[in-house]
């Protein structure tokens, strides 16, 4: 309590001056070196730190799934084989991160705070667009250590409930945001989870199919890039899905995930290439 | 050249108690009473912007009466303290025990500071255990004093009158209905004996610590159409997440 009151226990006059609803601005003001964006390194140098890898998601009829793997990788190291990079930012969105996983989770803490601090001074939530813009501006804060190769760039999906339905942001290192189409993914194993969704994609997906593409895509992720992890069925830890609906924010339970891992496993011994878009075109209406 | 006349400072600071008391006592009262799943705080406030009753984290809730401005900050600085304390430390290191402790000695300096006026609110704050046994309640006065109530508390201009119905008739592991009803009844009573004035839903803010709740946040506004049936003794409503967004 201390640090907190600066020894007085009466309320620094800080928390009782009026001002903006956001936790970072007062952060900024009251304790700016407990703000992630406040740090730099010495000039040249870089570190090695644990980095995350994989994140896919894909919006469905009620709403979006996200999912992400679980391998943190530091060089040619796994350094970790359960982490999670997949968190609820609160009621109705959720932030995966990929890239350095310390200031990632971090980040992530931080900005569920910003969120839940908004809600309760204000009494309101914020637009799933303001939350939006909010971790953008968390990320370009990051960008000096993002240069030394420290960077984080997370996906935010979440359900619009004044839209009705589920939508995607990413991001790059320099807080650039863009809304994505149906699908996105982020992270070393992108390219290849993006190729995989992009095949697999369809407009008409129920939640259940949606949680089935993310982990195909994880899989074909995992196939071709080393960084990313598979499901790890000798130890039982499978890829992180959450869903996000009307109803809000669900982690789908380690034995859902489970059946689905396993039953894709099972799958591509059959066609170890997974499963394929059709080579002819359609036939025509 | 007039002389400055003495005041002891017994008379200064009963002049003061009195001051704060006066503008708390223009007010409606807050009720806070334990029931079988947690707090309900009841409070009469025909507002549904201006809130006498709010979150401050995961299991601490807050009510106040009196002036708003001042409690509002009030508010604001214990949020402020309480999401700082959690993101420096942990979720759980925040506790209505560490939070009323600021509180008191943030109204205990500015009552017997020379410069301000003292703060004319009472406030409560309030804990949901995991048992019933572990449920806090602390009431704050103007000048710092911290009280740790059981059971059941009422602050604001009715308080005598309406603390002596409850303590009459609350108990232990009453159903959220129950204690609802005896809230507003409660509220309702006219301190000069007269007959109760009748409480509508519109006039009522109701909120719960519900420890059952599977959020980590256990605070929740009681709203709308499931006030109304919980009111008219509906318990099946107790449990109807219908307008269940965490907060509105």
């Amino acid at each position: 309590m201390e640090a907190i009151t600066g020894g007085t226990g009466r309320l620094p006059a800080a928390f009782l001056t009026p001002g903006s609803s956001s936790f970072m601005d007062f952060l900024d003001r009251h304790s700016p070196e407990l703000l992630p964006g406040r740090r730099s390194l010495p000039e040249g140098l870089t570190i090695e730190a644990p980095h995350g890898t994989t994140i896919v998601s894909a919006v469905f009829g009620g709403g979006v799934v996200i999912a992400g793997d679980r391998r943190a990788t530091m060089g040619n190291v796994i350094a970790q084989r359960d982490i999670e990079k997949v968190f609820p930012a609160d009621e109705y969105s959720a932030v995966g991160i990929a890239g350095t996983a310390g200031l990632a989770v971090e980040m992530v803490r931080l900005f569920q705070l910003e969120l839940e601090h908004y809600e309760k001074i204000e009494g309101a939530v914020l637009s799933l667009e303001g939350k939006a813009n909010r971790l953008t501006t968390m990320i370009r804060s990051n960008l000096a250590m993002a240069m030394q190769g420290l960077a984080v760039v997370p996906i935010f999906a979440g359900y619009d409930l004044d839209l009705g339905r589920g939508r995607i942001f990413t991001y790059d290192v320099t807080g650039g945001r863009s809304e994505e189409r149906g699908f996105a993914a982020t992270g070393s194993g992108s390219v290849f989870a993006r190729g995989s969704l992009k095949k697999l994609y369809r407009d008409d997906l129920s939640g259940e199919q949606a949680a089935t593409l993310a982990v195909q895509a994880l899989y074909d992720a995992a196939d071709d890039d080393s960084a990313t992890g598979g499901p790890d069925l000798a130890r039982g830890i499978f890829p992180i899905v959450s869903l996000i609906t009307e109803s809000g924010f669900r982690r789908l339970e380690d034995d859902e995930v489970s059946e689905i891992a396993v039953s894709i496993t099972a799958g591509r011994r059959q066609h170890p290439n997974g499963p394929q878009a059709p080579s002819s075109s359609p036939p025509q209406p | 050249m007039s002389t400055p006349f003495y005041v002891s400072p017994q008379q200064a600071m009963a002049d003061r108690a009195e001051y704060a008391r006066k503008g708390i006592a223009r007010g409606r009262s807050v009720v806070v009473l334990t029931y079988a799943d947690g707090i309900v705080f009841v409070a009469e406030n025909t507002s549904r912007a201006l809130h006498k009753v709010s979150e401050i984290y995961d299991k601490i809730a807050f009510a106040a009466v009196g002036r708003y401005n001042e409690f509002e900050n009030l508010r604001i600085g214990g949020v402020r303290y309480a999401d700082l304390r959690g993101y420096s430390y942990d979720r759980a290191d925040v506790t209505a025990r560490g939070l009323a402790n600021v509180y008191a000695q943030t109204l205990g300096t500015i009552f017997s500071s020379v410069g301000e006026k003292p703060y004319e609110v009472e406030l409560i704050v309030a804990e949901v255990g995991r048992t019933d046994g572990d449920d806090q309640i602390y009431r704050l006065t103007p000048d710092g004093s911290v009280v740790d109530e059981k059971n059941y508390v009422v602050v604001g201009g009715n308080a005598d009158s309406i603390g002596n119905y409850l303590g009459q008739r609350h108990r232990a592991g009453m159903t959220l209905t129950e204690a609802l009803k005896l809230a507003a009844d409660g509220l309702a009573r006219d301190p000069n004996g007269g007959s109760p004035r009748a409480l509508t839903p519109e006039q009522l803010e109701v909120a719960v610590l519900d420890r059952n709740r599977v959020q980590q946040r256990k605070f929740k506004r009681i709203l709308g159409g499931q006030l109304g049936r919980l009111l008219g003794g509906d318990e099946s409503a107790a449990t109807d997440d219908e307008d269940a967004s965490g907060t509105e």
